[in-house]
């Protein structure tokens, strides 16, 4: 067991710091962290602020030079081919670094689905769009009746000569608003098994029919939309995979570093900036650390606590460089790191106890409430924000159910 | 980085396995919880063949010469298999302190017979006050050359009803002071506990009792820290093996346990139990396994790793154990049944060293709050 790098991998990490230091562009260096919504490179491509137009430009053609929008890729496709250790180092620094990741969904499913499953003219006329930052991905799975229970999703595609006609609706397209282009799980067989009368689409954003319409959550943002289909007639030469077998092109297990390291280091974050300002004068009128000692525990717990996620995600990435395939690993990784993402706001907000209720957001309301916000409101948000975590991607009980069955052999029930 | 076993680990760790299962049987467990020694004499002569007392002991001196993270590769072996007996009160209570801060003399005189298992030792640490830190250790110590004479009583002594010698902490003039005392003589007086895990701790009464000293007059503290770093985390390790077998006898009961016509095990409210009970033992091991590797490469944060790995492990495990009672229902309460042996015995390492309250503190000092 080794928790340090080799003398190789800590030369590519020096290498990835020294990058980011020299072409992170200063709207990513610079931004405070208050656990709002950090502008990411899909909405500032969008944006209508010049300098985020700019900012994302530049950040993209910096990670393009070094193959880094997408590490992950294999080189043939334009990707850089690092091994699993070097893409955790690389993800690794770029989370330390709070650098935006450039290329969304596109780099993370549809690119690595498109080298497994698709055929060389989906390949040729779609690889090159995402790794130049040309075309942002948005996913289309879940519905308004299909949650946990995906597979039982109802849109329908019907063939029509060389087309598909797409009629239903999707629900909690992440940045499907700022995106161009969506995949989806559409229904081609209601007759078949649940699983196998589904097939997997590509489709323009810009499809006559087709509505995206933002929901808005309930820490005022909107990170997500609502997708209507109305008629939708998307050609045949979408389709990825065979038709009706959808759903395992879309539940291929991707090849690609799964650790999730990322939520450990922002927890961790959290705590260190937490503790760094309560032993400010501003933090000291703020903060009931001095007053009570279960709080200081409290925190210390949390601390401890990103520890044990850190090592999940390290032992995700061992197995992984050792040739094995994480089973119930990553599912506990989900688990525990949304949960802790849940504890540690709420000991955010413990902390400052009715300062917390303070809900700071310069750019809707401007500078009301400053005075009063601890941290620029950063746990209250994060109390907000973190809700969906232990829903989204599979809810935790899923998760624990897939611990049980696949990992510890427990009958399904 | 790699959190995987190295070949040698994994050797180490099924050799151990395969033995433990035919010399330490359930039985012998039960056995060693009536008998008055509280370990067999028949294990501790084979466990010293497997070269397992002496494994961190240098070859110059009769042992194995492995480093730290393979002996806690065996301790959770021991805690899997519950190992009754003064293996840890002698390894980390005598054979890590005397490699630590002994005089080569020292070394020569016991290192040897700590490997071949024909010493028994026991660190005599706590006191009536049970606490952890400097200010616990109040036995008197007077310093003559190289000789010490201690006066006071110390408390959950482990083994002491067996252990040939003692290295008891005690206060000179200059400040917490070591010594080794062997326990045949007139000024050493032990009294067995009844513990919870019927494992063998005692209150020693010192009255005059004479020993080695051992490092420096005032030295001891300082010295005793990463004894009690190690100490710490062989608990932790322990404790992992002794969770995970918990965890496993509990799935594997969930399997079979019939109710409403299916295995309960097939229940969400058991599957996710069990995924909770998993969740912690890894967590558990892979935080013990960092505080070790943090000892074994001295890194700088090390006394805050074991600080951690204690902390969680503490609670950790004793959440799996509860729920390992839950799962088996009526039939785990009795002492027929074998998972109550777990229970108990998760109580008594929890507490060693400090329990989670105790370590919490500590890494709260450490984070600045």
């Amino acid at each position: 067991m080794d928790w340090a790098d080799s003398p190789e991998q800590a030369a590519f990490r020096t290498d990835v710091r020294q990058f980011i230091k020299d072409r992170l562009p200063g709207r990513y260096r610079d931004m405070k962290d208050t656990g709002s919504e950090n502008a990411g490179w899909q909405a500032d491509r969008k944006s209508s602020n010049p300098e985020a137009n700019q900012a994302a430009k530049d950040w993209a053609t910096a990670l393009a030079e070094r193959g880094w929008i997408a590490p992950h890729w294999p080189k043939e496709y334009g990707g850089a081919g690092l091994t699993t250790i070097e893409q955790f180092i690389y993800n690794q620094e770029m989370a330390e670094a709070q650098a935006p990741p450039v290329g969304g969904m596109g780099v993370s499913l549809l690119g690595p689905t498109l080298i497994v499953h698709g055929n060389p003219e989906q390949k040729a006329e779609h690889l090159p769009k995402i790794l130049s930052g040309e075309v942002a991905w948005a996913q289309g799975y879940s519905e308004p009746g299909a949650g946990s229970d995906l597979a039982s999703l109802q849109t329908r595609a019907v063939k029509d000569g060389d087309e598909y006609v797409i009629n239903g609706q999707k629900i909690w397209t992440s940045g499907a608003q700022y995106s161009d282009w969506l995949f989806a799980l559409v229904r081609t067989d209601p007759e078949a098994p649940k699983h196998r009368g589904i097939s997997f689409l590509m489709m323009d954003r810009t499809t006559p029919g087709l509505t995206v319409r933002p929901l808005t959550d309930m820490g005022w943002a909107q990170p997500f939309n609502e997708t209507f289909f109305e008629d939708v007639r998307v050609p045949a030469k979408n389709l990825v995979g065979e038709e009706n077998r959808g759903w395992y092109v879309g539940m291929t297990l991707l090849d690609f570093e799964r650790s999730g390291i990322s939520g450990a280091i922002s927890h961790r974050r959290n705590i260190r900036d937490l503790i760094e300002f309560a032993k400010t004068d501003e933090g000291k009128a703020r903060s009931r650390l001095g007053e009570f000692t279960t709080l200081r525990h409290e925190v210390a717990d949390r601390h401890i606590e990103t520890e044990i996620l850190f090592n999940f995600a390290f032992r995700i990435v061992s197995m992984q460089a050792r040739g094995l395939v994480p089973n119930y690993e990553a599912s506990m990784n989900k688990m525990y790191g949304s949960e802790l993402a849940q504890r540690v706001s709420r000991t955010g907000t413990k902390v400052f106890g009715l300062f917390s209720t303070i809900w700071q957001d310069q750019q809707k309301w401007g500078e009301q409430n400053a005075p009063y916000s601890a941290m620029g409101s950063r746990f209250t948000h994060l109390y907000v924000r973190t809700v969906p975590l232990t829903i989204l991607s599979g809810s935790n009980e899923i998760q624990r159910n897939v611990i049980a069955t696949r990992g510890l052999g427990l009958p399904r029930g | 980085m790699d959190l995987g076993l190295t070949e040698t680990q994994e050797l180490l760790k099924n050799a151990a396995r395969d033995f433990l299962e035919n010399e330490c049987p359930e039985q012998l467990v039960r056995d060693m919880e009536e008998d008055e020694k509280g370990y067999s004499p028949d294990l501790w002569g084979k466990m010293a063949e497997q070269g397992w007392q002496g494994l961190l002991i240098p070859d110059t001196y009769g042992g194995a010469g492995f480093d730290f993270l393979d002996l806690c590769v065996l301790l959770e072996e021991f805690g899997r298999a519950l190992v009754p007996g003064p293996f840890m009160s002698t390894v980390f209570g005598g054979a890590i302190p005397i490699m630590q801060i002994g005089s080569e003399a020292q070394k020569q005189e016991f290192l040897p017979k700590i490997a071949s298992g024909d010493l028994i030792f026991t660190l005599a640490l706590t006191e009536p006050s049970a606490r952890f830190d400097e200010s616990g250790i109040q036995t008197q110590a007077a310093v003559s050359g190289n000789e010490v004479t201690f006066t006071g009583t110390k408390l959950f002594v482990p083994d002491a009803n067996v252990a040939d010698y003692l290295i008891v902490a005690g206060r000179s003039g200059a400040g917490v002071t070591l010594g080794i005392v062997a326990t045949d003589q007139p000024g050493v007086e032990v009294t067995q506990l009844v513990t919870i895990a019927r494992d063998k701790q005692a209150e020693v009464k010192l009255n005059g009792a004479k020993g080695q000293l051992l490092g420096t007059d005032g030295g001891g503290w300082a010295a005793l820290q990463p004894v009690l770093q190690h100490y710490t985390v062989g608990e932790c390790a322990y404790l992992v093996g002794l969770s995970q077998m918990d965890f496993e006898i509990s799935v594997d009961y969930a399997k079979e346990r019939v109710q409403f016509g299916r295995p309960i095990g097939s229940f969400q409210a058991i599957q996710h139990k069990c995924a909770d009970m998993v969740t912690d033992v890894d967590g558990s091991r892979f935080i013990m396994y960092k505080a070790a590797w943090s000892l074994n490469t001295d890194q700088a944060d090390k006394q805050m790793a074991v600080n951690m790995a204690k902390a969680w492990t503490s609670e950790a495990t004793r959440r799996v154990v509860a729920h390992g009672q839950q799962i088996h229902g009526g039939i785990g309460f009795t002492k027929d049944y074998k998972i109550q042996l777990y229970y108990r015995r998760q109580k008594r390492a929890e507490l060693a060293f400090g329990d989670a309250d105790h370590h919490r503190e500590l890494v709260a000092q450490q984070l600045g709050i």
